[in-house]
């Protein structure tokens, strides 16, 4: 059987019309034919096989599909992926080098951030964002940054601690201390 | 879930823009920030032939307060831009809504022009337009005309526009004296929209108001102008009295159903008590100002 999203396949057949876009992910350019009625969150998933980025409600409210456009989180369900031409996407994958983790997904590590992990992926890169434009959020602004995204297992406790450890880190304190 | 196929352009100017919606016929729809748009299309709940990409139209993301005091806001500017913008001190009923529209996620994307053209009876940015007494600058084949709010939602999720006019601006005009208001809203949780939310503009001399308005979203079939309702404050100052009074003729003005968020007469009631909070806030911070 087919899934529902092989119908809208990355590559569809040769009397299909598509549109030739490059889009840089993760820091690579990446040259695909798309038919415009692809979303961004399935071009990710079965075109590039960028399986980190998970679809969960895939009506616009959970966000556990956010990836970073330009630096800003969107929900890539409710994104076309021809809208991406010429554009800087970011997913999970993205966020450690080969050696090292990125601090917020160290944090998530140190203060057991996730459970099920379903969320985990969006909740990292809305966090992401957030400490790039305020490095030293209290936790208020921790919750406000997040409540766009939905967790179904933590209560958010720790996954607020994960990302206050991380703005520490990143801001070179010890969040140990 | 994905869209039915459908053709696609990112014209690169207004011009372009306008001659592809004028060429369809009818046929082709805007995108902006498709945070309505792409899941209604998601949900087959709308199918056009042709959706013309307006994200890469230059210059239209700003916001500014001319040196008159009017504030105009581009189509491309996006509910964050707003959220943290430091240009909104004399607009505070905008100012107020921002942070509540929709999740921090989708604000990233959507557009105050977008929400005001989908003309939800549940969105914000009409509502606050409504009581700011704003218009929409509509660009066409023809040139360009400016649409007075009160002339531009025709029903719930119609608006004024021509199939070939792009909505290319709203324009909101300064407080004549000082601007005082505020939005308040009950949702359920974040993200969602509004069980009832209240939308208060006062233009005051002193202590005397001198203009009033007032809009409320998620209480009607569309979003309700209670100008009428909330003038009875004109030429007066903001009594305890004054203030009961106003709340209960706009609570009147609504027009609530019941629903999974609540009794119709909740509503009303939330209604009152928000015009009341909003009034009682301004006319204890006008007292501490004295
Ligand atoms: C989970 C979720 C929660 C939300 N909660 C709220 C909420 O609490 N309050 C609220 O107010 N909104 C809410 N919204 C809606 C959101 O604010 C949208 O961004 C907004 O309604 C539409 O703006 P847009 O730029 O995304 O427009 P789009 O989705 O791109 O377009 C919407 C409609 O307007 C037309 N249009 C857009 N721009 C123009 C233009 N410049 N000229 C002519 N026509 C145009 C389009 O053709 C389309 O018909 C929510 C959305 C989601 C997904
Ligand atoms: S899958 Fe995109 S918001 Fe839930
Ligand atoms: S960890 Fe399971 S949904 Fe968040």
């Amino acid at each position: 059987m087919t899934s529902l999203y092989d119908e809208v396949s990355p590559a569809p057949a040769a009397d299909v019309p598509t549109k030739r876009v490059t889009i840089n992910v993760n820091g690579e350019a990446r040259t695909v034919d798309v038919e415009p009625r692809l979303l961004l969150a399935h071009l990710l998933r079965q075109g590039l096989k960028l399986t980190g980025t998970h679809t969960g409600c895939d009506t616009t409210s959970c966000g556990t599909c956010t990836v970073l456009f330009d630096g800003r989180p969107v929900k890539s369900c409710t994104m076309l992926a021809v809208q991406a031409d010429g554009h800087e996407v970011e997913t999970v994958e993205g966020m450690s080098s080969a050696s090292e983790l990125h601090p917020v997904q160290e944090g998530f590590k140190q203060e057991h951030g996730l459970q099920c992990g379903y969320c985990t992926p969006g909740m990292m890169l809305a966090a992401k964002a957030l400490l790039e434009r305020n490095p030293d959020p209290t936790e208020d602004e921790v919750r406000w940054a997040l409540s766009g995204n939905l967790c179904r297992c933590t209560g958010y406790q720790n996954i607020v601690k994960s990302v206050l450890w991380a703005a520490q880190k990143m801001r070179g304190q010890n969040p140990e201390a | 879930m994905y869209p039915s196929r459908f053709a696609y352009d990112a014209p690169s100017s207004l011009e372009e823009a306008i001659a592809i919606l004028d060429a369809g016929g009818g046929e082709a729809k805007i995108l902006a920030g498709g945070q309505s748009l792409i899941p209604m299309l998601k949900l087959r709940f709308a199918a056009p032939e042709r959706l013309v990409d307006i994200n890469s139209l230059p210059g239209l993301d700003y916001h500014r307060v001319d040196p008159d005091g009017t504030l105009r806001i581009g189509a491309l500017c996006r509910h964050e831009d707003l959220e943290f913008s430091d240009k909104l001190d004399a607009f505070p009923t905008l100012a107020q809504a921002a942070a509540l529209v929709a999740d921090p996620i989708v604000r990233t994307r959507g557009t105050f022009v977008g929400s005001v053209c989908h003309a939800d009876p549940q969105g914000d940015w009409a509502a606050t337009m409504i009581a700011l007494d704003g218009s929409i600058v509509a660009q066409g084949p023809n040139g360009r005309r400016e649409i007075p709010m009160s002339d531009f939602v025709l029903g719930p999720f119609v608006n004024a526009l021509a199939y070939n006019e792009i909505a290319v601006e709203a324009v909101i005009p300064a407080a004549k004296g000082t601007a005082r208001g505020g939005y308040l809203k009950l949702e359920r949780r974040v993200g969602d929209f509004a069980t009832a939310s209240v939308a208060v503009a006062l233009d005051m001399d002193g202590d005397t108001v001198r203009r009033a308005g007032c809009a409320l979203a998620g209480v009607g079939g569309r979003t309700i102008d209670a100008n009428d309702a909330i003038s009875v404050l004109v030429g007066k100052t903001l009594t305890d009295e004054n203030i009961a009074a106003a709340a209960q003729a706009v609570a009147a003005a609504a027009e609530p159903r019941t629903d999974h968020r609540g009794s119709a007469d909740y509503k009303r009631h939330i209604v009152e008590t928000f015009v009341s909070r909003i009034l009682t806030n301004i006319s204890r911070s006008e007292q501490k100002a004295a």
